[in-house]
């Protein structure tokens, strides 16, 4: 089976979920998720900054796992779950609690990247929650000592390293938010913005 | 961007069968390196087999004790599992210095292995590239190549394998499981990369249509206390200058077993067998390890601008060692 190349255009029908709601798109092949998003749906929040993955400003929330929809061909996540910025506040317009920490964090200047770094926090808690590591994590720094010394390996239990949720402070926050670049340099009130919501999520699962 | 047709196989015979018998056909894992090489023209697919949707999405342990990763288990994932940050520390730490969260995401255990140098003249097609186009030459043996690769280069190719989860792998021994057009077939990692030799733009031992749908890791006790360390321009979310992942088992004072991988230093990851000779039952010191890496870097061909990765690799060997081996005596 030889496949002959074609200049034409090759499109695809594609049912994407967004935000709840369903759309039925023809694109071109080609057409990434951020493109389908903001050309033929409409949904502008997700921006296009560097369009090769590395400035985190397109990140939304494909199954509720963030992702770079600049690199994501909207053919391959059909059917998928895909929350953009659009798509975080509640229905009556009560913002989602990392939206209102960083508009009481002032955790912008020209708002470029927030829509992405909003969704990415999102995810950041979502993965602190479900106990995932990071590079920075006391635990996993390199240093087995530190490991070893954790009272979940004293115990012969090192399946329960990872049960608990991660603790997010800042310097967790800036390694697991470090692919969302912001170019006015707001990230002294990114961070605390994330770590007020990350909080007042903890107190609320607390309480 | 070239025009491309897009198929979802039913399974991964079906894959593997269209991708062999398709000219231009690729598989499709999370993207994150092949559809940015499209955007940049270095890539221009004419069909796109997605094969993230196969199943080949679980970690299960072997019944000899060690781990079988499906291909298309995510390197977040694969970061999370508690099996892996309990018997396989560097592999965790190692998946979790790559790239960002949202990139972790996305990226596939099979994609990673089968990813692209980020060799700045083989990222832009205005540039001759002997790995992008064979025969047009190679500037970055007079120009840029600060990140590029001081063991292992040839005269055609200096250019380095960018995984870091590949080193842990190779330091850990880890075997690639390959579903090919006749059939399945067993790697060693080291079986899987090739040097670049002659002919840079074949960098795998693969066949067309072979598909890459798991790797096993053996079980390997000494892996409990292995660690690794990545040296980079920024402190996350950057490719190497160099990495170690290491492994050691000291008794009394000697070195009984060690492993050691580098990274960003050679065209494939570098498994440094030669030091890893040289440490065997000698004094778990700072002098062996140190001696151990000037022996692996014997072969080292720098240029005038990677040259301090000589140094700098052995410093970094001799640092993880020590620290490893500090916290078994």
């Amino acid at each position: 089976m030889g496949l002959v190349r074609t200049t034409e255009p090759a499109t695809s029908v594609v049912r994407l979920r967004v935000n709840g709601e369903t759309h039925v798109v023809t694109v071109d092949n080609r057409t990434t998720l951020l493109d389908a998003l903001r050309e033929t749906i409409g949904l502008t929040g997700s921006k296009k900054g560097c369009d090769h993955g590395q400035c985190g400003a397109c990140t939304v929330l494909v199954d509720g796992r963030r992702a770079n929809s600049c690199l994501l061909f909207a053919v391959a996540v059909q059917d998928a779950d895909i929350t953009t910025v659009e798509g975080l506040a509640e229905p009556d317009g009560t913002l989602h609690p990392l939206q209102h920490a960083f508009v009481d964090r002032d955790a912008l200047q020209c708002g470029y990247c927030t829509p992405g770094q909003i969704c990415s926090a999102v995810g950041v808690l979502a993965e602190a929650a479900a106990g995932w590591p990071s590079a920075v994590s006391a635990r996993w720094d390199g240093d087995p000592a530190t490991r070893d010394a954790d009272p979940a390996v004293q115990d012969g239990d090192p399946a329960a390293l990872s049960a608990g949720p991660a603790i997010l402070d800042a310097a967790e926050v800036r390694e697991r938010m470090s692919g969302n670049l912001c170019r006015c340099g707001a990230y002294v009130n990114i961070v605390a913005a994330i770590l007020d919501a990350a909080a007042a999520t903890t107190d609320e699962e607390a309480g | 961007m070239q025009p491309f047709q897009y198929q979802q196989p039913a399974d991964a015979a079906g894959a593997v069968a269209t991708v062999a018998a398709t000219d231009g056909a690729v598989f499709l894992g999370g993207g994150t390196n092949l559809v940015d090489l499209m955007k940049l023209g270095v890539e221009a697919p004419a069909l796109l087999v997605d094969v993230t949707r196969l199943s080949m999405d679980r970690i299960e342990p072997t019944p000899d004790g060690g781990l079988r990763i499906g291909a298309g288990v995510r390197n977040s994932d694969l970061a999370a599992d508690r099996r892996v940050r309990a018997e396989y520390p560097v592999l965790a730490q190692a998946l979790l210095a790559g790239a960002s969260g949202q990139l972790r995401n996305m990226a596939t255990v099979g994609g990673n292995l089968l990813q692209r140098t980020r060799c700045l003249y083989f990222q832009d097609v205005t540039k001759p590239c002997n790995k992008r186009q064979p025969g047009s030459g190679c500037p970055a043996r007079t120009g840029e190549h600060r990140n590029l690769a001081i063991l292992g280069g040839s005269g055609s190719c200096i250019a380095t394998h960018p995984s870091d989860m590949a080193v842990a792998l190779a330091a850990l021994g880890a075997v690639v499981h390959v579903q090919g057009a006749d059939r399945p077939r067993v790697l060693d990692l080291a079986e899987l990369y090739r040097l670049p030799g002659d002919e840079p733009d074949r960098e795998t031992t693969l066949s067309r249509g072979d598909l890459i749908t798991a790797v096993e890791l053996p079980p390997l006790g000494l892996a409990r206390r292995s660690a690794y360390r990545k040296v980079r321009d920024r402190a996350s979310y950057a490719f190497a200058v160099t990495s170690v992942a290491a492994a050691i088992d000291v008794e009394g004072g000697l070195v009984r077993d060690v492993r050691l991988a580098l990274g960003a230093v050679a065209p494939v990851p570098w498994r440094a067998r030669r030091a890893e000779q040289a440490m065997l039952g000698r004094p778990a010191t700072e002098e062996t390890f140190r001696s151990a890496a000037d022996a692996e870097l014997a072969a080292a061909a720098p240029l005038r601008g990677n040259v301090f990765k000589v140094p700098l690799v052995s410093n970094v060997v001799t640092a993880v060692l020590s620290q490893l081996a500090g916290s078994t005596l």
